[in-house]
Protein backbone atom coordinates (compact mmCIF):
# COMPACT_ATOMS: atom_id res chain seq x y z
CA UNK A 1 0.00 0.00 0.00
CA UNK A 2 1.44 3.24 -0.75
CA UNK A 3 1.07 6.17 1.44
CA UNK A 4 -2.15 7.68 0.31
CA UNK A 5 -3.94 4.53 1.40
CA UNK A 6 -2.32 4.29 3.99
CA UNK A 7 -3.25 7.14 5.54
CA UNK A 8 -7.14 6.89 4.34
CA UNK A 9 -7.12 3.50 6.26
CA UNK A 10 -6.32 4.97 9.27
CA UNK A 11 -8.73 7.97 8.64
CA UNK A 12 -11.34 5.65 7.73
CA UNK A 13 -10.89 3.04 10.87
CA UNK A 14 -10.80 6.44 13.14
CA UNK A 15 -13.95 7.55 11.14
CA UNK A 16 -15.73 4.37 11.62
CA UNK A 17 -16.02 4.09 7.81
CA UNK A 18 -14.80 2.06 4.80
CA UNK A 19 -11.97 3.28 2.87
CA UNK A 20 -13.79 4.04 -0.08
CA UNK A 21 -16.29 6.84 1.52
CA UNK A 22 -13.16 8.84 2.54
CA UNK A 23 -12.83 11.27 -0.61
CA UNK A 24 -9.70 13.27 -1.11
CA UNK A 25 -11.89 16.85 -0.60
CA UNK A 26 -13.36 15.60 2.98
CA UNK A 27 -12.25 17.21 5.92
CA UNK A 28 -12.13 16.11 9.56
CA UNK A 29 -15.64 17.97 10.04
CA UNK A 30 -17.25 16.05 7.28
CA UNK A 31 -16.02 12.55 8.05
CA UNK A 32 -17.41 13.13 11.78
CA UNK A 33 -13.96 13.45 13.70
CA UNK A 34 -13.60 15.96 16.36
CA UNK A 35 -10.75 17.26 18.08
CA UNK A 36 -9.77 14.10 20.28
CA UNK A 37 -10.18 11.84 17.66
CA UNK A 38 -7.90 14.05 15.07
CA UNK A 39 -5.16 13.58 17.81
CA UNK A 40 -5.62 10.61 18.22
CA UNK A 41 -5.66 9.88 14.11
CA UNK A 42 -1.97 11.82 14.16
CA UNK A 43 -0.67 9.27 17.14
CA UNK A 44 -1.89 6.51 14.82
CA UNK A 45 0.14 7.91 11.71
CA UNK A 46 3.15 8.70 13.41
CA UNK A 47 3.36 5.29 14.53
CA UNK A 48 2.63 3.65 11.24
CA UNK A 49 5.48 6.15 9.50
CA UNK A 50 7.57 6.23 12.25
CA UNK A 51 8.00 9.90 12.03
CA UNK A 52 7.23 13.06 14.39
CA UNK A 53 3.92 15.49 12.95
CA UNK A 54 4.09 18.93 14.33
CA UNK A 55 0.92 19.70 15.74
CA UNK A 56 -0.01 21.61 18.58
CA UNK A 57 -3.81 20.86 19.07
CA UNK A 58 -4.05 25.02 20.47
CA UNK A 59 -2.54 26.17 17.21
CA UNK A 60 -4.11 23.99 14.34
CA UNK A 61 -3.54 26.71 12.13
CA UNK A 62 -0.02 27.82 12.72
CA UNK A 63 1.46 23.99 12.50
CA UNK A 64 3.30 23.06 9.37
CA UNK A 65 1.10 20.01 9.00
CA UNK A 66 -2.48 21.43 7.37
CA UNK A 67 -4.94 19.27 8.46
CA UNK A 68 -7.94 21.84 6.05
CA UNK A 69 -8.63 17.95 4.01
CA UNK A 70 -7.77 14.39 3.42
CA UNK A 71 -5.65 15.52 0.26
CA UNK A 72 -3.78 18.05 2.75
CA UNK A 73 -2.78 15.51 5.10
CA UNK A 74 -1.68 12.84 3.08
CA UNK A 75 0.61 15.86 1.28
CA UNK A 76 1.90 16.70 4.43
CA UNK A 77 2.52 12.98 5.63
CA UNK A 78 4.40 12.59 1.96
CA UNK A 79 6.82 15.36 3.00
CA UNK A 80 7.38 14.10 6.43
CA UNK A 81 8.03 10.56 5.12
CA UNK A 82 10.51 12.24 3.00
CA UNK A 83 12.01 14.44 5.30
CA UNK A 84 12.68 12.34 8.04
CA UNK A 85 13.50 9.16 6.28
CA UNK B 1 -25.72 26.91 59.15
CA UNK B 2 -21.95 28.33 60.54
CA UNK B 3 -20.18 30.73 58.75
CA UNK B 4 -16.81 29.31 57.93
CA UNK B 5 -13.56 31.20 57.78
CA UNK B 6 -9.92 30.79 56.86
CA UNK B 7 -7.64 31.09 59.71
CA UNK B 8 -4.28 29.84 57.83
CA UNK B 9 -2.87 28.99 54.95
CA UNK B 10 0.49 27.42 53.51
CA UNK B 11 2.02 26.41 50.34
CA UNK B 12 5.25 25.59 48.61
CA UNK B 13 5.24 25.64 44.73
CA UNK B 14 7.58 27.15 41.54
CA UNK B 15 7.34 31.00 42.76
CA UNK B 16 7.82 30.21 46.62
CA UNK B 17 8.22 27.65 49.65
CA UNK B 18 5.65 29.68 51.66
CA UNK B 19 2.78 32.07 51.33
CA UNK B 20 4.87 35.30 52.27
CA UNK B 21 7.54 34.37 49.14
CA UNK B 22 4.62 33.07 47.04
CA UNK B 23 2.56 36.29 47.64
CA UNK B 24 5.30 38.73 46.51
CA UNK B 25 6.29 36.83 43.67
CA UNK B 26 2.11 37.38 42.04
CA UNK B 27 2.76 41.29 42.85
CA UNK B 28 5.81 41.37 41.33
CA UNK B 29 4.73 39.36 38.32
CA UNK B 30 7.75 36.64 38.78
CA UNK B 31 7.25 33.91 36.66
CA UNK B 32 8.41 30.05 37.93
CA UNK B 33 8.66 28.49 34.39
CA UNK B 34 11.97 27.28 33.79
CA UNK B 35 13.14 24.52 32.07
CA UNK B 36 12.95 20.80 33.52
CA UNK B 37 15.14 19.31 35.69
CA UNK B 38 14.80 15.53 36.02
CA UNK B 39 15.80 12.17 34.24
CA UNK B 40 15.36 11.84 30.61
CA UNK B 41 14.41 15.00 30.15
CA UNK B 42 16.29 15.31 27.16
CA UNK B 43 13.87 12.73 25.45
CA UNK B 44 10.70 15.13 25.88
CA UNK B 45 9.55 17.50 23.42
CA UNK B 46 7.82 19.55 26.28
CA UNK B 47 11.07 21.05 28.56
CA UNK B 48 9.21 23.43 30.48
CA UNK B 49 7.25 23.58 33.88
CA UNK B 50 6.92 25.09 37.12
CA UNK B 51 9.23 23.22 39.09
CA UNK B 52 9.68 23.49 42.74
CA UNK B 53 13.88 24.15 42.51
CA UNK B 54 16.28 25.00 45.41
CA UNK B 55 14.56 22.25 47.61
CA UNK B 56 16.05 19.66 49.65
CA UNK B 57 14.02 17.42 51.25
CA UNK B 58 16.28 16.43 53.83
CA UNK B 59 16.56 19.13 54.98
CA UNK B 60 12.43 19.03 55.63
CA UNK B 61 12.19 15.07 56.73
CA UNK B 62 14.24 12.56 57.92
CA UNK B 63 15.40 9.39 56.31
CA UNK B 64 12.53 6.68 57.35
CA UNK B 65 10.12 10.08 56.53
CA UNK B 66 11.50 10.60 52.72
CA UNK B 67 11.03 6.61 52.88
CA UNK B 68 7.61 6.72 52.94
CA UNK B 69 6.72 10.23 51.15
CA UNK B 70 6.37 10.84 47.88
CA UNK B 71 6.99 14.15 46.72
CA UNK B 72 3.44 15.46 46.86
CA UNK B 73 3.21 13.83 50.49
CA UNK B 74 6.59 16.38 50.80
CA UNK B 75 4.92 19.58 49.35
CA UNK B 76 1.24 18.79 51.34
CA UNK B 77 3.11 18.25 54.43
CA UNK B 78 5.43 21.44 54.11
CA UNK B 79 2.63 23.29 53.23
CA UNK B 80 0.23 21.90 56.36
CA UNK B 81 2.59 22.85 58.72
CA UNK B 82 2.66 26.34 57.56
CA UNK B 83 -0.79 26.96 57.65
CA UNK B 84 -1.76 24.88 60.95
CA UNK B 85 1.42 27.05 62.40
CA UNK B 86 -0.28 30.20 60.91
CA UNK B 87 -3.95 29.25 62.74
CA UNK B 88 -2.09 28.48 66.37
CA UNK B 89 -4.82 25.37 66.43
CA UNK B 90 -3.59 22.03 68.39
CA UNK B 91 -5.37 18.61 68.22
CA UNK B 92 -6.48 17.19 71.14
CA UNK B 93 -9.59 15.37 72.18
CA UNK B 94 -13.09 16.73 71.26
CA UNK B 95 -11.29 19.00 68.35
CA UNK B 96 -9.05 16.20 67.79
CA UNK B 97 -11.60 14.00 67.20
CA UNK B 98 -14.11 15.77 64.77
CA UNK B 99 -11.60 17.82 62.83
CA UNK B 100 -10.46 15.92 59.58
CA UNK B 101 -8.41 16.88 56.44
CA UNK B 102 -10.12 16.43 53.08
CA UNK B 103 -7.67 17.24 50.07
CA UNK B 104 -7.35 17.40 46.32
CA UNK B 105 -4.53 15.44 44.22
CA UNK B 106 -4.93 13.71 40.78
CA UNK B 107 -2.10 11.61 39.84
CA UNK B 108 -0.94 10.62 43.26
CA UNK B 109 2.75 9.42 43.56
CA UNK B 110 3.92 9.67 40.19
CA UNK B 111 7.54 9.91 40.64
CA UNK B 112 7.39 6.81 42.99
CA UNK B 113 5.57 5.58 40.10
CA UNK B 114 7.93 6.64 37.65
CA UNK B 115 11.11 5.01 39.13
CA UNK B 116 9.48 2.26 40.06
CA UNK B 117 8.21 1.36 36.82
CA UNK B 118 11.85 1.97 35.68
CA UNK B 119 13.35 -0.60 38.25
CA UNK B 120 11.29 -3.36 36.69
CA UNK B 121 10.55 -2.32 33.41
CA UNK B 122 13.93 -0.81 32.44
CA UNK B 123 16.30 -2.06 34.73
CA UNK B 124 14.72 -5.80 34.29
CA UNK B 125 14.73 -6.45 38.38
CA UNK B 126 12.69 -8.27 39.97
CA UNK B 127 12.00 -6.35 43.45
CA UNK B 128 10.89 -3.03 44.37
CA UNK B 129 10.69 -1.39 47.39
CA UNK B 130 8.44 -2.33 50.07
CA UNK B 131 6.81 1.12 50.65
CA UNK B 132 5.70 1.48 46.54
CA UNK B 133 2.24 1.14 47.48
CA UNK B 134 1.86 3.60 50.64
CA UNK B 135 3.86 6.01 49.13
CA UNK B 136 2.20 6.36 45.41
CA UNK B 137 -1.27 6.19 46.81
CA UNK B 138 -3.45 8.95 46.39
CA UNK B 139 -4.35 9.32 50.07
CA UNK B 140 -0.78 9.22 51.28
CA UNK B 141 -0.73 13.16 51.49
CA UNK B 142 -4.08 13.56 53.51
CA UNK B 143 -2.95 10.51 56.03
CA UNK B 144 0.23 11.94 56.47
CA UNK B 145 -1.47 15.18 57.30
CA UNK B 146 -3.61 13.14 59.97
CA UNK B 147 -1.11 11.21 61.09
CA UNK B 148 1.19 14.57 61.38
CA UNK B 149 -1.07 16.56 63.60
CA UNK B 150 -3.57 14.37 64.64
CA UNK B 151 -6.67 14.99 63.16
CA UNK B 152 -9.19 12.16 63.42
CA UNK B 153 -12.53 12.98 62.19
CA UNK B 154 -13.70 12.81 58.26
CA UNK B 155 -10.10 12.86 56.31
CA UNK B 156 -10.44 11.63 52.20
CA UNK B 157 -8.44 13.00 48.80
CA UNK B 158 -10.68 14.08 45.92
CA UNK B 159 -9.82 13.29 42.30
CA UNK B 160 -11.31 15.53 39.67
CA UNK B 161 -8.11 15.98 37.63
CA UNK B 162 -7.63 19.72 37.63
CA UNK B 163 -10.69 20.64 40.17
CA UNK B 164 -9.56 18.58 42.95
CA UNK B 165 -8.73 21.22 45.27
CA UNK B 166 -11.24 23.11 44.37
CA UNK B 167 -13.87 19.95 45.11
CA UNK B 168 -11.98 19.34 48.52
CA UNK B 169 -11.93 22.61 49.58
CA UNK B 170 -16.27 22.44 48.74
CA UNK B 171 -16.50 19.53 50.67
CA UNK B 172 -14.45 20.59 53.74
CA UNK B 173 -16.42 24.01 53.77
CA UNK B 174 -19.55 22.15 53.82
CA UNK B 175 -18.20 20.10 57.01
CA UNK B 176 -17.86 23.35 59.16
CA UNK B 177 -20.99 24.95 57.11
CA UNK B 178 -22.87 21.75 57.93
CA UNK B 179 -21.46 21.40 62.15
CA UNK B 180 -20.32 18.42 61.14
CA UNK B 181 -17.20 19.93 62.95
CA UNK B 182 -15.43 23.49 63.93
CA UNK B 183 -12.38 22.74 62.17
CA UNK B 184 -10.61 21.11 58.47
CA UNK B 185 -7.82 20.87 57.01
CA UNK B 186 -7.82 21.23 53.56
CA UNK B 187 -6.45 22.34 50.01
CA UNK B 188 -4.63 20.51 47.72
CA UNK B 189 -0.94 19.23 46.16
CA UNK B 190 0.41 17.67 42.56
CA UNK B 191 3.72 16.37 41.51
CA UNK B 192 3.93 15.17 37.82
CA UNK B 193 6.82 16.56 36.91
CA UNK B 194 8.64 13.49 36.24
CA UNK B 195 9.76 11.91 33.17
CA UNK B 196 5.89 9.86 32.88
CA UNK B 197 4.51 12.68 34.16
CA UNK B 198 5.28 14.89 31.11
CA UNK B 199 5.54 12.07 28.81
CA UNK B 200 1.50 11.49 29.30
CA UNK B 201 0.63 15.53 28.94
CA UNK B 202 2.63 15.28 25.96
CA UNK B 203 0.43 12.88 24.19
CA UNK B 204 -2.49 15.06 24.16
CA UNK B 205 -1.11 17.95 22.50
CA UNK B 206 -2.32 20.56 24.59
CA UNK B 207 0.91 21.76 26.11
CA UNK B 208 3.16 24.95 25.14
CA UNK B 209 6.85 24.28 24.68
CA UNK B 210 7.62 27.60 25.70
CA UNK B 211 5.79 29.16 27.43
CA UNK B 212 1.99 30.19 29.83
CA UNK B 213 0.09 32.64 28.10
CA UNK B 214 -3.35 32.78 29.01
CA UNK B 215 -5.86 34.62 27.52
CA UNK B 216 -3.76 36.17 25.16
CA UNK B 217 -4.26 35.81 21.39
CA UNK B 218 -0.97 33.98 20.79
CA UNK B 219 -1.20 31.12 23.37
CA UNK B 220 -0.58 28.11 22.44
CA UNK B 221 -0.95 25.29 25.71
CA UNK B 222 -0.19 25.03 29.52
CA UNK B 223 2.19 24.66 31.02
CA UNK B 224 2.66 21.97 34.21
CA UNK B 225 3.71 22.87 37.90
CA UNK B 226 3.67 21.53 41.09
CA UNK B 227 3.68 22.01 44.68
CA UNK B 228 0.93 22.22 47.51
CA UNK B 229 -1.62 24.85 49.43
CA UNK B 230 -3.40 24.02 52.55
CA UNK B 231 -5.54 25.93 54.36
CA UNK B 232 -7.61 25.73 57.81
CA UNK B 233 -11.18 26.21 57.18
CA UNK B 234 -12.78 27.33 60.76
CA UNK B 235 -16.22 27.90 62.12
CA UNK B 236 -16.38 31.56 62.29
CA UNK B 237 -17.47 31.74 66.01
CA UNK B 238 -15.10 28.93 67.03
CA UNK B 239 -12.14 31.28 65.68
CA UNK B 240 -13.92 34.48 67.22
CA UNK B 241 -13.60 32.90 70.24
CA UNK B 242 -9.94 32.07 71.33
CA UNK B 243 -9.02 35.27 69.05
CA UNK B 244 -7.84 34.06 65.37
CA UNK B 245 -6.50 36.01 63.10
CA UNK B 246 -9.36 35.81 60.17
CA UNK B 247 -7.46 36.12 56.26
CA UNK B 248 -11.01 35.81 54.70
CA UNK B 249 -14.44 34.42 54.70
CA UNK B 250 -15.48 31.30 52.46
CA UNK B 251 -18.90 32.58 51.39
CA UNK B 252 -20.10 29.22 49.41
CA UNK B 253 -19.16 27.03 46.29
CA UNK B 254 -21.12 25.27 43.77
CA UNK B 255 -19.81 22.22 41.67
CA UNK B 256 -21.37 20.86 38.13
CA UNK B 257 -20.47 18.21 35.32
CA UNK B 258 -20.97 19.37 31.98
CA UNK B 259 -22.07 15.52 30.98
CA UNK B 260 -20.48 15.87 27.25
CA UNK B 261 -17.02 15.65 26.28
CA UNK B 262 -14.00 13.72 28.65
CA UNK B 263 -11.50 16.49 27.19
CA UNK B 264 -13.59 19.67 25.92
CA UNK B 265 -14.78 22.40 28.72
CA UNK B 266 -18.28 23.39 28.22
CA UNK B 267 -19.26 27.22 28.46
CA UNK B 268 -22.96 26.15 30.32
CA UNK B 269 -21.31 23.86 32.66
CA UNK B 270 -18.79 26.87 33.23
CA UNK B 271 -21.52 29.18 33.91
CA UNK B 272 -23.55 27.03 35.67
CA UNK B 273 -20.84 26.23 38.35
CA UNK B 274 -20.10 30.13 38.68
CA UNK B 275 -23.75 31.02 39.28
CA UNK B 276 -24.49 28.27 41.54
CA UNK B 277 -21.49 29.54 43.71
CA UNK B 278 -22.83 33.16 43.78
CA UNK B 279 -26.22 31.73 44.60
CA UNK B 280 -24.94 29.37 47.50
CA UNK B 281 -22.86 32.34 48.50
CA UNK B 282 -25.90 34.82 48.24
CA UNK B 283 -23.86 37.20 46.60
CA UNK B 284 -25.08 39.64 44.19
CA UNK B 285 -23.01 39.24 41.20
CA UNK B 286 -22.17 43.37 41.17
CA UNK B 287 -20.46 42.51 44.48
CA UNK B 288 -18.08 40.17 42.50
CA UNK B 289 -14.56 42.55 41.93
CA UNK B 290 -11.98 39.22 41.53
CA UNK B 291 -11.95 36.06 39.95
CA UNK B 292 -8.96 33.70 40.20
CA UNK B 293 -9.64 31.66 36.36
CA UNK B 294 -8.67 28.61 35.08
CA UNK B 295 -6.90 30.19 32.81
CA UNK B 296 -5.17 27.09 31.65
CA UNK B 297 -3.22 28.89 28.29
CA UNK B 298 -4.95 26.64 25.62
CA UNK B 299 -7.51 27.56 22.84
CA UNK B 300 -10.68 25.94 24.41
CA UNK B 301 -10.48 26.76 27.76
CA UNK B 302 -9.50 30.57 27.71
CA UNK B 303 -12.25 31.68 25.30
CA UNK B 304 -14.93 28.89 27.09
CA UNK B 305 -14.02 30.69 30.43
CA UNK B 306 -14.65 33.81 28.91
CA UNK B 307 -17.74 33.22 27.55
CA UNK B 308 -19.17 31.71 30.53
CA UNK B 309 -17.82 35.05 32.66
CA UNK B 310 -19.26 37.17 30.17
CA UNK B 311 -22.85 34.82 30.02
CA UNK B 312 -23.02 34.89 34.19
CA UNK B 313 -21.88 38.48 34.46
CA UNK B 314 -23.37 40.36 31.64
CA UNK B 315 -22.11 44.11 31.94
CA UNK B 316 -20.80 43.29 35.06
CA UNK B 317 -18.20 41.21 33.17
CA UNK B 318 -16.24 44.23 31.98
CA UNK B 319 -16.26 45.79 35.16
CA UNK B 320 -14.54 42.85 37.13
CA UNK B 321 -10.88 41.64 36.81
CA UNK B 322 -9.69 38.21 36.34
CA UNK B 323 -6.37 36.73 36.12
CA UNK B 324 -5.12 33.60 35.61
CA UNK B 325 -2.00 32.93 37.81
CA UNK B 326 -1.19 29.94 36.04
CA UNK B 327 0.85 32.54 33.77
CA UNK B 328 3.32 32.43 36.91
CA UNK B 329 3.15 28.93 38.76
CA UNK B 330 1.68 26.50 36.36
CA UNK B 331 -0.91 24.31 36.07
CA UNK B 332 -1.19 22.16 39.16
CA UNK B 333 -3.49 19.71 37.96
CA UNK B 334 -5.17 18.88 41.28
CA UNK B 335 -3.14 21.09 43.77
CA UNK B 336 -3.57 24.22 41.15
CA UNK B 337 -7.05 25.43 43.20
CA UNK B 338 -5.31 25.33 46.49
CA UNK B 339 -2.51 27.36 45.16
CA UNK B 340 -4.88 29.91 43.35
CA UNK B 341 -7.33 30.63 46.22
CA UNK B 342 -4.23 32.45 47.40
CA UNK B 343 -4.74 34.80 45.05
CA UNK B 344 -7.91 35.73 46.39
CA UNK B 345 -6.83 35.78 49.41
CA UNK B 346 -4.46 38.48 48.53
CA UNK B 347 -7.25 40.27 46.41
CA UNK B 348 -9.84 40.76 49.31
CA UNK B 349 -7.22 41.19 52.14
CA UNK B 350 -4.65 43.07 50.65
CA UNK B 351 -5.87 44.65 48.16
CA UNK B 352 -3.65 43.12 45.34
CA UNK B 353 -4.87 41.61 42.54
CA UNK B 354 -2.14 39.20 40.79
CA UNK B 355 -1.63 39.55 37.04
CA UNK B 356 -1.87 37.43 34.44
CA UNK B 357 1.85 37.59 33.02
CA UNK B 358 2.92 36.85 29.41
CA UNK B 359 -0.09 38.79 28.12
CA UNK B 360 1.19 40.02 24.64
CA UNK B 361 -1.87 40.27 22.63
CA UNK B 362 -5.82 41.10 22.81
CA UNK B 363 -8.02 37.80 21.31
CA UNK B 364 -11.63 39.17 20.92
CA UNK B 365 -12.54 36.21 22.31
CA UNK B 366 -10.95 36.85 25.59
CA UNK B 367 -12.13 40.52 25.78
CA UNK B 368 -12.29 40.50 29.96
CA UNK B 369 -9.97 42.66 32.05
CA UNK B 370 -7.18 39.57 33.00
CA UNK B 371 -5.07 42.27 34.77
CA UNK B 372 -2.13 42.23 31.81
CA UNK B 373 1.14 41.47 32.99
CA UNK B 374 1.19 43.57 36.18
CA UNK B 375 -0.51 43.44 39.66
CA UNK B 376 -2.87 46.23 40.26
CA UNK B 377 -4.70 47.56 43.90
CA UNK B 378 -8.27 47.74 44.01
CA UNK B 379 -10.68 47.08 46.67
CA UNK B 380 -12.57 44.24 46.37
CA UNK B 381 -14.83 43.19 48.49
CA UNK B 382 -15.96 39.27 47.15
CA UNK B 383 -13.63 37.10 45.06
CA UNK B 384 -14.49 33.75 43.19
CA UNK B 385 -11.84 30.85 42.30
CA UNK B 386 -12.98 28.93 38.86
CA UNK B 387 -11.58 25.27 38.18
CA UNK B 388 -13.12 23.60 34.72
CA UNK B 389 -11.53 20.04 35.09
CA UNK B 390 -10.95 17.66 32.20
CA UNK B 391 -13.48 14.78 32.51
CA UNK B 392 -16.20 18.25 32.29
CA UNK B 393 -16.36 18.51 36.31
CA UNK B 394 -16.20 21.89 37.46
CA UNK B 395 -16.15 23.61 40.81
CA UNK B 396 -16.32 27.62 41.65
CA UNK B 397 -15.71 28.52 45.64
CA UNK B 398 -16.52 32.08 46.50
CA UNK B 399 -14.85 34.08 49.21
CA UNK B 400 -15.70 37.09 50.72
CA UNK B 401 -13.18 39.82 52.58
CA UNK B 402 -13.50 39.65 56.62
CA UNK B 403 -13.48 43.21 58.21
Amino acid sequence: MNIKDRVIQIIAEQAVLEPTDVKMDSTLEDLGIDSLGLVESIFAIEEEFDISVPFNANEPEQSDFDISSVASIISGIETLVKEQS
Amino acid sequence: MKRVVITGAGTINSLGQNVKDTLGAMREGRCGISDLEFRDVDRLAIKIGGQVKGYDPETRFNRQQLALYDRFTQFTLIAAREAIGQSGLEFSGELAARAGVVLGNSGGGMTTLDDNYRTVYEDGKNRVHPFVVPKLMNNAAASHVSMEFNLKGPSFTVATACASSNHAMAQAFQMVHGGLTPVMITGGSESMLCFGGVKAWEGLRVMSKDGCRPFSANRNGMVQGEGAGVFVFEEYEHARARGAEILAEVAGYAMSSDASDIVMPSKQGAARAIRGALRDARIDPTEVGYINAHGTGTAANDKTESAAVADVFGAHADALMISSTKSMHGHLIGGTGAVELLSCIMALRDGVIAPTINYDEPDPECALDVVPNEAREANVEVALSNAFAFGGLNAVLALRRHS
